[in-house]
Parts: structure tokens; sequence; C-alpha cells
């Protein structure tokens, strides 16, 4: 049995992505995925789903969603919160960090993302066919998600119809864990296609975010960066999401999880796999500084953020949502203790 | 294949924690790019025994091979090790895949540089395309677009630069040069190769799981030209699903 929404707002460039797509880079496929794959984690964990499943990745405007058949659950992960409307004009506010229940006809509306970027999952996991190996949308060659492109009004989205209490949601009781600090970067593989000094402003002072910023890649402004005599411009070699390439104009892109597989300018360093999460949530004219580790300081930083994700995943707590009557409670006659009042969703919202 | 490589530089370059590029040169040489598709040869055969612990994926490009590993499964430097060890004793490898006929048309309106770069060369566009379909072009990588192959042969005497500016959008299928290079595009595209022809063979198809991507490094590729009404034709074939890629194994099957 399956349990079946619709999208009846498409938002803006809403997608639905999971771990993203491995094994076909050398046919020039990029990995694509969630931008964040920890807040990921975190939707997906709220729901007990696994951890892979495919979510909705929402920038700026978010969607609306209306369950059809099955009584679903959402998860909202990141900084959004969305609004659950019954029937008979009642509203339910959902905050960032918990589950919401919706029984047919019940329509979730999604609101715009404060930063960066946001997660909504599902009971089971948006289930769109798999494409080479995955769920996530990659619009320039119309791969994953739905017909390879970002949602649109009347989308059917199948996923699996809740199982267990739908009157006790799921939420977080940590605050979600981000390290603080400078962005790391591991220097190379092209740092010897720069001058001293291009390392050392990289390094040493901050880039400024632009508008020109996707899936694909983000570009910074700051201090130049010179190329030395090799040049600003070799033969194709292979990148990375993390990848900061730099044309002649000396100006950095940091490659995100839609960039192609390979390119043709001098990469100086590669931001390490557990501060590109962090990247997602920049805005134009954030300021961002580097600062360069070595290749243990990157395995250790990866570890810790998988033990902090993993306690946040862990230290799940449940709560009644507000104006419901839980029918378990009212058949074991505890009818008081059953009805929740509003005010106290307030201890979990962040 | 010979094993006597050894004794040439490799370089080990880090693409971040989860990456190592194995670079064997820094230009576009088929010397170097055999030695880029033996060493590519040797981790197949190494993964499929399972001796390839917590690599993901490789990408082979003209020059070296980013070999992709999850950070969590092994330890960066001891992956280094042992790929630079590899390196070292992979041999050398060309011609190793398919040769494919693939049909193109070299209509005016599938290739609308082809009266200019004749002209440049102060040839007939009968001559230019004389050329491309005696020529046979090897495949060097893919990158740039899904299914999208670099691919080298065009000789000496076509040998163009790039458009000054490039086109906001190349009808998807075409066939183009720049410089010594070769390609066809599978995706409509921006794009500032010069357009010589188009094909009407899906050179990339999602739903193919085993092998989306027509073509792959170490393939050769003839090009054979078809008139306008087979294109439409085959055009059709293709979409409709019922082309047999069987027939591009064998020459003249248009």
């Amino acid at each position: 049995m399956s349990a079946l929404v619709e999208i009846v707002e498409a938002g803006l460039a809403v997608t639905i992505q999971d771990r993203g797509r491995f094994g076909y880079r050398n046919m020039g496929v990029p990995v694509s995925g969630a931008l964040d794959p920890c807040l990921m984690t975190a939707a997906n964990a709220m729901l007990g789903n696994d951890p892979d499943a495919a979510v909705l990745e929402v920038c700026l405007v978010g969607a609306s969603l209306k369950a059809l058949s099955g009584t679903v659950r959402i998860a909202l992960a990141g900084a959004l919160t969305a609004q659950v409307l019954k029937p008979r004009g009642r509203v339910l506010k959902v905050q960032s960090w918990q589950t919401a229940t919706l029984f047919p006809g019940d329509v979730v509306r999604i609101d715009g993302v404060g930063r960066g970027v946001a997660y909504v999952g599902i009971s089971g996991g948006f289930q769109v066919p798999m494409q080479l190996g995955s769920r996530s949308t990659y619009p320039r060659a119309r791969i994953g998600g739905v017909e390879g492109r970002a949602l649109a009004v009347g989308d059917r989205l199948q996923c699996d119809p809740l199982i267990g209490n739908p009157w006790l949601e799921a939420c977080g009781t940590l605050p979600w864990p981000v390290a603080p600090g400078p962005i790391r970067v591991l220097p190379g593989p092209q740092d010897d296609h720069f001058t001293p000094e291009a390392l050392a402003a990289l390094l040493g002072t901050p880039y400024r975010v632009t508008r020109d910023m996707d899936r694909m890649g983000i570009r910074l402004d700051g201090e130049k960066l010179t190329h030395n005599d090799r040049g600003a411009e070799i033969v194709s070699d292979g990148v990375a999401p993390g990848s900061i390439q730099v044309p002649a104009n000396g100006r950095p892109i940091v490659l995100m999880a839609d960039c192609q597989t390979s390119g043709g300018y001098p990469k100086i360093a590669t931001v390490i796999r557990a501060d590109l999460p962090r990247l997602a949530h920049v805005r134009p004219r954030d300021e961002v500084h580097f600062v360069a580790v070595d290749h243990a300081q990157a395995a250790a930083a990866l570890r810790e953020q998988a033990q902090r994700v993993g306690r946040w995943c862990e230290s799940l707590g449940t709560f009644r949502p507000p104006g419901v009557v839980d029918e378990v409670a009212l058949y074991e006659g505890n009818l008081i203790s059953g009805a929740i009042r509003g005010d106290e969703l307030a201890w979990h919202s962040v | 294949m010979t094993a006597d490589s050894s004794a040439l530089s490799v370089r080990l370059l880090s693409v971040g924690d989860s990456a190592w590029t194995v670079e064997f040169g820094s230009d576009i040489d088929p010397a170097i790019h055999g030695r880029v598709l033996g060493f590519c040869s040797l981790l197949d055969t190494l993964s499929g025994d399972g001796r390839l612990e917590g690599v993901v994926e490789w990408v082979p490009t003209f020059r070296s091979v980013t070999v992709h590993f999850n950070p969590e499964q092994t330890d960066a430097m001891a992956l280094r090790n042992l790929l630079g060890e590899l390196a070292g004793k992979s041999g050398i490898l060309s011609a190793t895949g398919c040769r494919w006929h693939i049909p193109v048309c070299f209509d005016a309106e599938c290739a609308p540089d082809l009266a200019d770069v004749a002209a440049a060369k102060g040839m007939t566009p009968e001559a230019v395309v004389q050329l491309l379909t005696d020529s046979v072009f090897s495949v060097y990588m893919l990158g740039f677009l899904p299914g999208f192959p670099y691919l080298g042969g065009v000789p000496e005497v076509l040998d163009m630069p790039r458009l000054a500016s490039p086109r906001k959008v190349v009808p998807a299928r075409s066939i183009a040069i720049a410089g010594r290079m070769c390609a066809a595009y599978p995706w409509e595209s921006p794009g500032g190769w010069r357009l010589l022809g188009r094909t009407p063979m899906r050179l990339f198809d999602a739903a193919n799981a085993r092998r989306p991507a027509l073509l792959a490094p170490g393939d050769q590729v003839v090009w054979e030209a078809i008139d306008r009404a087979s294109h439409d034709e085959l055009e059709r074939e293709c979409a409709a699903g019922h082309f047999d890629l069987a027939r591009l194994m064998r020459e003249g099957g248009f």
C-alpha cells in the first residue's frame, strides 16, 4: 500500500534529492544530491526513514502538498516553517525540526526558507523512479526527480502511509549542530598554478558571496587570485563538489553538487566534505573565510560531524500537536493529559 | 598492453578529502591517454576483485584519472600510496573499445558552420565532409554534459579556433569541432564549437542504466554521411525506441 500527495503550489526550483548519483561521473553525469546531506539525514530520522530516502530541497519559495490518499507524515529540517490547512479552515503551524501528520485532504504549505536550503521529508521518502541509481533531480540533462525537472503543479508523488500513532509527532530536542569557524580546505590539485600571494590571499582574506550562485557553484569576490606563468587554463581534468576553481579573472568559484565532472580551470584548493554543506546556507554579500587543513584534520572533522548529527538523531523527542485529541489516550480514559494546549509547542521550536 | 611504464612520471594530486587525481601528463597526447586507459583497466580488475575498498568511482580524462572515494570507509593517505603504486605498474592501453559508425547529416541546415570552415580553409564544403568521413576519431573522455564525448583525430588542415562569441543554443546531437578536437552535443546547450553536422542518434539515454552514454573512452568513431531524409527517418526510429544499436557497429549500416 502506498500513499499519494499532489503538488498544489510549485514554489521555486523545489527539487527531489537524495544522497546523489554515483558511478556515472565517467560519463559526465554529475553527482547532484542534497546540498546539505546532514539536514536530509535529520528530516529522514524524524520520520524513521532510511537516511537516504528522497526529500524535497527547498530554497527561497516552498511548495504546497495535498495528501490525496493515505495518512502521511512530513518532517521539516533547516530554517523553514509550514502550515497545515485542515478542513473547515483550521490552520496548524509547523515549526522546523518537527513532523506533522497529513490526513487525506489536508494541505501543507511550506513557507519560504529564511536562509540557504532546507528539506521536507515524507514517510517512506518521495518514491519517484530511480534513474541511474538515484532519485536526485538534475534538470540540465532531465535526469531523476519528476521528469528530470523541478516540481510543478499537478505532480503526484508516491510515498508510504504513516505507520504508528498519528497523534504523536517527532521533534528534535538538541540544537542543530553546525561547526563554527572558517571553511576548511585542502590545497590543490593545482595550487602550483598560482603565485604564493594567491594562496595567502585565499587563506588570509575574506571572500564575498556574489549573486551568481546555484546548485552548480558559488562565485566569490575578493582579493584577486593571480595565476603564475603556468597560466589560467589547463587541459581538463577531474573536479569534485568543493573544488575551488579560478578562471583568468582571478575570482574563485566553489563547485557544488550539480557541478560538471571535469573542468579546464586550475583549482587552487578543495573545501572538505564536512564543511561543504555550510556553503549551502550562504547568501549574497556574506563573507566566507577559508583555512587550510591536512587530510587527518579533514577526516577528524568528518567523524565529528557524523557523531554530532548522530547524537541529534538519537535524541529525538515526541509531542502531541495542539488541538487534537489523542484517541489512544481517550480510550485509556486519560482525556485530560491527552488534550494538549498550543503553547506547549513552544519548547521545541528554535 | 605493456607493463613498462614505471619509469614515467606520475603525480598524485589532492582533490579534497574524497578524491585523488592520478596525473600522467599535462597534454592531450595519445601516449598519455594510453596510460590513462591502462590505469583504468587495472582499477576495473582490482575493483571487480573487491580490492579497492571505499573507492566509489573513477573518471578518466585526457591525461589523468580522478579516483573518488568515501573517506568514512578508507584512509586517504593509504589510498594515495596504493594508487601511486598501481600507477607505477599499470600498462598502456589504446583503442580498447568499440568502433562506431555513426550517421551524420551534413546538409547546410544541420551544419551551420560548414560553409565558413570550408571558406576559411579554401576548400569546398564537400571536401571538408570528405576529410571528416575519412577520419577515425578516438574518444578521449566524457565530460561537460552527460554523454558529451571529446574526440581526438581532427585532421590538422581543419584546425580552427572556437567561435569568438559562443552560441546561446547549440541544437542537440550537433557534431562540432574546436582546434583538433571533435565532439557531439547530447543535449541542447550553449557552446562555442563549430557545428559541422548533426546525427540522429541519441548519445545519452538515462533509461539505459547499463550503458547510458553511447560512447566510452577508448572507443573509435567514424562519421558516415547520410542525407536529410535518412536523418529524419532515423531520428523518428530513435525517438520511438526502435533503433537497434548493433547497426552502428558495421560500416554502411544506413
